[in-house]
């Protein structure tokens, strides 16, 4: 998955050049920002004429969506100062998914977390240097089908906590009310909207604790 | 784009990012809560893959991709490796595309 992440950031080394930015633009983004989302929506928004405000704007909403991730796995890194510095700044997509996927053992959600968000970190700045340097030749990562390899592997991890009925159920109804709404809404608030789906289960959840 | 835009994004996610364990730190955390902070980020990773499978800049994103990230799906509830599950997403898709199928 690191060689996906790698080719991913090649090719947003490579349209941030393309476009005419100079080279420390697309390589201190990936630096500094670490997260692909945030950064090819700003860049798309930018390279639209879209200007560098509106840029930042869809660059901070599609980033949301990790609010709920730090509540959920925030814990795992939340000792020391720099860990907690570090921690905050290696949570994406794949450590919180890999985290999740490790369950209740605290020790290995750890080693999950901290593992997938380096080796994520150095595939993802290594490919967009790549990319600044090697600019035109790099080829379309959508002809490998990398667009489907990341879903899927989140989808992986995620699958075991579905067993979990209020789980299943909540997934149910906050996928429908994303897709339902993802042709209306920009980009990032589709998926927090999901977050109702929750509380679908909530009342549920409240009852049967009541018949315990 | 200078370096001012380069330093607010960051600091801009970097804030999102530290939002959620800042307020994880200031509730008191049941298991019960545990297990409802664990399920709305589970949820918002499969809607995430649901919406990014099937929906492309607010169009139909065609066939090759869901149906790459649909074989992952299956694949993964038939309890296939994660490098099985990727790997066959991401040649479905490739595949289809390379047969002229969007």
């Amino acid at each position: 998955m690191s060689i996906g992440i790698c080719i991913v950031g090649v090719s947003f080394g490579a349209i941030a050049t393309a476009a005419g930015f100079p080279w420390w633009i697309p390589v201190a983004m990936s630096a500094l920002t670490f997260a692909a989302t945030s950064q090819f929506a700003m860049l798309a928004v930018v390279m639209a004429g879209g200007g560098v405000l509106a840029g930042l704007a869809a660059g901070v909403l599609v980033h949301l969506r990790h609010i709920p991730y730090g509540l959920a796995v925030g814990d795992l890194y939340w000792g020391r100062w720099w860990t907690r510095m570090l921690g905050t700044f290696m949570l994406i997509d794949q450590s919180t998914a890999f985290a999740l996927a490790a369950g209740h053992d605290r020790r290995r959600a750890k080693t999950a977390y901290w593992a997938t968000a380096v080796i994520m970190f150095i595939a993802w700045n290594v490919g967009t240097v790549i990319g600044v340097f090697a600019g035109g030749f790099v080829p379309d990562p959508d002809v490998f089908g990398l667009d489907a390899a990341f879903p899927a592997l989140l989808l992986a991890l995620v699958f075991p906590a579905l067993k979990d009925r209020d789980t299943l159920m909540a997934v149910l109804v906050g996928s429908a009310v994303a897709l339902a709404t993802a042709p209306f809404l920009p980009t990032g608030v589709p998926v927090l909207l999901a977050i109702l789906g929750v509380f679908a289960t909530w009342p549920r959840g409240k009852r049967r604790e009541a018949a315990e | 784009m200078s370096i001012w835009t380069v330093l607010i994004l960051a600091v801009g996610t970097f804030a999102i990012r530290y939002a959620g364990p800042m307020l994880r730190d200031r509730i008191v955390i049941a298991k019960r809560t545990e297990e409802f902070l664990n399920r709305a980020a589970t949820v918002v990773l499969v809607a995430l893959v649901v919406t990014s499978a099937i929906v492309v800049d607010g169009e139909w994103a065609g066939w090759a991709l869901p149906a790459g990230v649909l074989v992952g799906g299956i694949l993964a509830w038939r309890k296939a490796s994660l490098a099985v599950v990727v790997i066959a997403a991401a040649a479905t898709t490739a595949l289809l595309r390379l047969a002229g199928i969007a």
